[in-house]
């Protein structure tokens, strides 16, 4: 399924036909966003084990996450080893907003990921005159100094973290004591607006920017391209989409900690599906959320846990096979497949 | 807070300074080289102090013995690193600047979880080396005797590069294709031999250092991450590509993380540090040594 | 100054202002002067070919009119605007644009969609650019190769590509790096034909060219580099007969054999 591959016949084919052509795949393109989400959305009818309910919701979450990511990084070629700083911000900023004021979950994540679009931008501003890796290393740094100084931040309370109080079941306060099925709704409809947005981008001025910056930035400046504009926005679409899931995540497991928000874990988990599935694809982060996340929480279980590095083993394994084997993604079989069927 | 006091902290900065300096040596090397980051550098650090707390306590040889052979074992980790994966790497057609990143990544990844698996999470030590608990006295100021001996060898190794850098053949080749990796081939250089044994010095630097820092550092699976950090922000203070700018950023960074602990607690040691590359970002993008 | 004012008197028509205006142009390197002293105007709707023996100084006065790298002295006027100081994107809005020598297309996007980056420019809807990519496309002769992804195209169609992409961004003037080097004669001829086609719709094309025999019966006027500087402009037949042009090209063959 490559992005925007129009089936143009060879030889003299006329303009209208490249144009019809391109309609036609995104129709289904939607359409096929439309079944995927239909079928998702009658997962929770079918599986009723709290369990199992639990490694659907967080697949969903980190979907949804690796959609964000992937829109800085896949599309506009900024690599970000440090995402877990913005999931923070929304985590923290839900759980501050709520518990220290009462703000509903819905407006603190609102207000989450301004903050953490704001951090962006900073951020940006600040390192995307570096290039590749040296960016790279520098989102790494600064969500260190992030988690740095929450560790040790007694407002937001510090190393103990913040404790969502308990209540009855509402979906003001997001709060479900035991049917989880309503997080598992809410996280498909996240799901749903990133993949949207996605869609979005890839047929807005901003996606064919993102891209060429992606390639070669010099070369889209001459022709027009606001390459550290373009960046900044990339950056802070990302970033905020982020911070709500991290919001969302809050709301869920009603207690956050540095460590359980922050870590370069997370940042890990973020980019982890996106290399799998296939970098800057549409469809990329979800395949590789759906196989990532169950696989983790099997390690976890059947393995002895992640005391024992396997899940470790399995995503480094992964990721340089994966890197080093199949760089544009698992996502390229699904392409093979579809080019011999005759379609698209 | 008395000068001995401060004296104290300062001179266990610049010992700790001259590790992170060797520590960080072998990551500017290898970019320098070919332009590629070893995101697992902090890994094979770890690597390097799992061999050494393994000889000492199988072979009963001490991490001043067993550090030669660490460095080897590391040379020829490096070697074969570039060949079977980094070289594999470099030849990517599409999203290559992410492949170079993410096939690094997941080795370092790979080795932790393997780390975590053969030897647990567990924090160890070596008790018994020859040198652990001494220290030496100068002027009242108190010097942990295995941070002394992995500041003299980290003197010694960065002597030994210069010489080979600046002497030899295989230096020079070095030098002609950090210029020019196209040119080289032209007046009979191999770059693939020269990358290759690139990533065998730089990671043998690492081990080395990792073998000096067993003698007093606890040895754990994340023990690469932590010191990792450290080692980018002193390859971007010295300068990506400069061995001398290892040198000076790894002093700059001990010190700075020295004097850090003066005026804020311990727990927060390392944001003086990171200040200090956010500074260099803003400022001096290239470092103080480097080419950008 | 006044060897400048000289200069630009004794090629401007009194009728129409020039499409650009370089006023003493210096570009330096470190210590290595690349451009001195470059004075000249340029009509609007001409073909200018930029010549000169290696080294002379073409690409980085290329760079300085496009864009890409600020001159240490001196002015760039487009269109009767001083556009010295900014970037490359502003003056791609004011409608300035180029190709490069080493075509560098986005090889991860396909060949319309590296020219719609170009026509996104103008058009901010993605339907309007997608159309008016399709006609740069058939403009340029690559229609078919549309839906190719860029980096399967063979080297003449990469060069299209770029024209394409550049053309794409609706520019009133086209700066053309190299764009003939190394084409057969056939792959030439339409080379030739298509910038013809580019100056008829009114834009002002400077092509910077080592094929003497292809630039000098295509170009309306030509201005020979060397040294950094200018050493003779005018028409082509008068320019390859002026003794210092000679010159300067033997000079350089001997240097070279």
């Amino acid at each position: 399924m490559t992005d925007a591959a129009i089936a143009v016949p060879a030889g003299d084919a006329p303009a209208s036909g490249a144009l019809q052509a391109h309609a036609a795949q995104r129709r289904r393109q939607l359409l096929t966003g439309a079944v995927v989400l239909a079928l998702l959305a009658a997962v929770p009818l079918l599986v009723g084990d709290a369990y199992l309910r639990n490694i659907l919701i967080l697949t969903l979450m980190y979907a949804a996450l690796a959609q964000a990511w992937n829109i800085l990084g896949g599309y506009c070629g900024q690599i970000s080893l440090g995402h877990a700083l913005y999931f923070g911000a929304g985590a923290y900023t839900t759980s501050v907003l709520f518990v220290n004021f009462g703000v509903l979950p819905w407006f603190g994540m609102v207000a989450g990921a301004v903050l953490a679009a704001v951090l962006a931008l900073l951020l940006g501003w600040l390192c995307f005159r570096l290039k590749g890796h040296y960016f790279a290393i520098a989102t790494l740094v600064i969500a260190e100094i992030g988690l740095l100084l929450v560790h040790n931040w007694d407002y937001v309370g510090a190393a103990m973290g913040i404790q969502w109080p308990l209540g009855p079941d509402s979906w003001a306060t997001l709060q479900f004591a035991r049917d989880k099925a309503p997080y598992f709704y809410f996280v498909l409809g996240l799901f749903a607006l990133t993949w949207l947005i996605t869609f979005w981008v890839e047929g807005s001025r901003w996606g064919y920017w993102w891209r060429a910056v992606k390639d070669n930035p010099e070369a889209s400046e001459s022709l027009g391209v606001t390459v550290f504009r373009s960046k900044m926005a990339a950056a802070a679409l990302s970033a905020s989409l982020t911070a709500i899931a991290g919001g969302f995540y809050a709301a869920f497991v009603a207690y956050i900690d540095p460590d359980s928000v922050m870590h370069f874990r997370f940042s890990l988990l973020m980019v982890l599906p996106v290399v799998l599935g296939g970098i800057g694809t549409l469809w990329g982060p979800l395949l590789g959320a759906v196989i990532l996340i169950p696989l983790t929480e099997a390690i976890r279980s059947y393995m002895g846990g992640s005391g024992t590095g396997t899940d470790l083993i399995v995503y480094g394994a992964l990721v340089m096979g994966v890197a080093v084997l199949k760089p544009e993604g698992l996502i390229g079989l699904f392409g093979g497949l579809r080019r011999k069927a005759g379609a698209a | 807070m008395n000068a001995q006091a401060i004296a104290q902290v300062l001179a266990s900065g610049v010992l700790m300074g001259l590790m992170y300096a060797l520590i960080a040596v072998g990551l500017s090397l290898i970019f320098g080289l070919m332009d590629v980051v070893n995101f697992a550098h902090g890994e094979f650090l770890m690597m390097g102090m799992y061999l050494t707390f393994g000889l000492a306590v199988g072979l009963h040889l001490d991490p001043l013995i067993g550090m030669p052979l660490v460095g080897a074992v590391l040379f020829m980790a490096g070697v074969l690193v570039y060949l079977l994966i980094v070289r594999h790497a470099m030849r990517a057609k599409a999203n290559v600047g992410m492949v170079q990143i993410f096939s690094t990544f997941g080795l370092g990844t790979l080795m932790q979880g393997l780390a975590q698996y053969f030897f647990t999470p567990d924090y160890r030590q070596i008790s018994n080396s020859w040198l652990a608990n001494k220290t030496v006295e100068i002027g009242g100021v108190f010097l942990p005797q295995p941070q002394i001996a992995g500041a003299v060898v980290s003197l010694l190794a960065f002597g030994g590069l210069y010489l080979l850098m600046s002497r030899t053949d295989f230096g020079r080749a070095l030098e002609a294709t950090r210029e020019d990796q196209g040119a080289v081939a032209l007046v009979g250089i191999d770059r693939n031999r020269v990358f290759a044994l690139g990533w065998g010095l730089g990671l043998a630097m690492v081990g080395v250092a990792g073998a000096m820092l067993a003698n007093f550092y606890y040895i754990h699976p994340q023990v690469g991450g932590a010191f990792s950090g450290i080692a980018y922000v002193v390859v971007a203070l010295g300068g990506f590509g400069s061995v001398f700018g290892a040198l000076v950023g790894g002093v700059v960074v001990g010190l700075i993380e020295a004097m850090t602990t003066l005026v804020l607690p311990a727990s927060l040691k390392t944001v003086g540090v990171y200040a200090l590359y956010l500074l260099v970002v803003l400022l001096r993008p290239s470092g103080l040594f480097g080419r950008l | 100054m006044n060897a400048a004012n000289d200069a630009r008197q004794a090629v401007t028509p009194a009728t129409e202002a020039p499409i650009l205006q370089l006023t003493d142009i210096w570009q330096r390197f470190g210590g290595l002067v690349a451009n001195a002293e470059v004075t000249f105007d340029v009509p609007r709707g001409q073909i200018l070919g930029l010549i000169g023996p290696n080294g002379a100084g073409k690409s980085t006065l290329f760079g300085i009119i496009a864009g890409a790298r600020a001159p240490v002295q001196g002015r760039v006027v487009f269109e009767g605007r001083d556009v010295t100081r900014l970037d490359a994107p502003a003056r791609c809005a004011l409608g300035i644009a180029r190709t490069y020598q080493v075509p560098r297309s986005f090889d991860s996007m396909s060949v319309l969609d590296n020219v719609m980056v170009g026509s996104f420019t103008r058009h901010a809807r993605a339907a309007a650019a997608r159309e008016a990519a399709l006609e740069v496309l058939e403009f340029t002769g690559i229609i078919g190769r549309a839906a190719a992804p860029a980096g399967d195209l063979t080297p003449p169609e990469k060069r299209r590509l770029e024209v394409a992409r550049a053309l794409a961004t609706e520019p009133r003037l086209l700066l053309l790096d190299e764009v003939m080097t190394g084409l057969t004669p056939s792959e030439a001829r339409k080379g030739v034909e298509l910038i013809r086609r580019i100056r008829d719709r009114g834009i002002t094309v400077i092509m910077v060219e080592h094929v003497m025999e292809i630039v000098m019966p295509l170009v309306d006027r030509a201005i020979v580099l060397n040294l950094g500087r200018v050493l003779s402009q005018g028409a082509p037949r008068d320019v390859v007969r002026d003794p210092a042009v000679v010159a300067a090209y033997l000079g350089d063959r001997h240097r070279a054999a």
